[in-house]
């Protein structure tokens, strides 16, 4: 009974992540990708991850969410029905490729017992104790992110501040 | 054939990488090339919980998914600060439009 779940929230999950690409608004593009979002957390949820399902949740399909619609609003909902840059049979190919390529080292990985390990089954000890360079690490990306958000705000500022000056010569 | 859990999540981790390379290879707006970074990166990462739930470790595979969330967050945020000034410069989003980057 359990699996009915997993498998109408990965067929949800599917389903929404080609609406996204396929949808011709970005605006209604980044709605479907929130779905997504929602649908894989749900999906770490029934896998036993549930504070990743949480971050997920907020990060993926809230956070993310918004930054898109505010980026979207800044530059433009603009059409997407543009020509595709590769002849059609192109990109098929390499995506069939790509997941047979990955699809056998996967298996090979499986067969071969390589992924076993003695990791620990507690998120907050492997979190803290095994994986705290991690941590710092995502401090510092964190640090990168907003560096980015405060070049995009700033550029705005210093054409205001360019601008007047020059308008004060011509008043001159 | 039996069908299990690991095998729904394998298959639809992999569709959705499926599904993210074709945007990426098929797109030319920046902002969908961003939508389709964050499609794949949602598989890998499902990817990466259903292998710490299979190999008895699900707090290392939920870490590394946690690391993952943060830098595709990040890297979403820099893909649409690059996108937003692209479009203020160039007056489009089509990536077609920046082969003055080649010269």
């Amino acid at each position: 009974m359990e699996i009915i779940w997993y498998v109408l929230a990965a067929a949800g999950a599917l389903a929404c992540a080609i609406l996204a690409i396929s949808a011709k608004r970005l605006l209604v593009s980044a709605i479907w990708l929130a779905g997504c979002s929602a649908l894989v957390a749900l999906l770490m949820y029934l896998l036993g991850a549930p504070e990743i399902a949480v971050i997920e949740l907020s990060v993926g399909a809230g956070l993310v969410t918004v930054l898109f619609v505010f980026a979207i609003n800044i530059a433009g909902d603009e059409s997407t029905a543009l020509p595709v840059p590769l002849p059609k049979p192109i990109p098929w190919v390499l995506v069939i490729g790509l997941i047979a390529l990955i699809g056998w080292l996967v298996i090979a990985q499986l067969s071969d017992g390589a992924l076993a390990g003695q990791g620990s089954d507690n998120f907050y000890v492997a979190l803290w104790s095994q994986r705290y360079l991690d941590v710092l690490l995502q401090v510092a990306i964190i640090f990168a992110g907003v560096l980015g958000m405060m070049g995009l705000l700033a550029e705005g500022k210093k054409r205001h501040v360019e601008e007047t000056p020059g308008s004060d010569e011509e008043k001159a | 054939m039996n069908i299990y859990i690991p095998h729904i999540i394998l298959g639809v981790a992999f569709l959705l990488l499926g599904v993210g390379v074709y945007a990426l290879l098929a797109t030319r707006n920046l902002i969908k090339v961003i939508v389709a970074l964050q499609i794949m990166v949602k598989g890998a990462m499902l990817a990466l919980v259903l292998a710490g739930r299979e190999t008895s470790q699900p707090g290392l595979g939920q870490t590394l998914a946690l690391t993952v969330i943060v830098a595709d967050t990040i890297v979403a945020v820099i893909g649409l600060t690059l996108a937003v000034q692209i479009r203020r410069r160039f007056g489009s989003l089509d990536v077609k439009d920046l082969t003055r980057l080649k010269r």
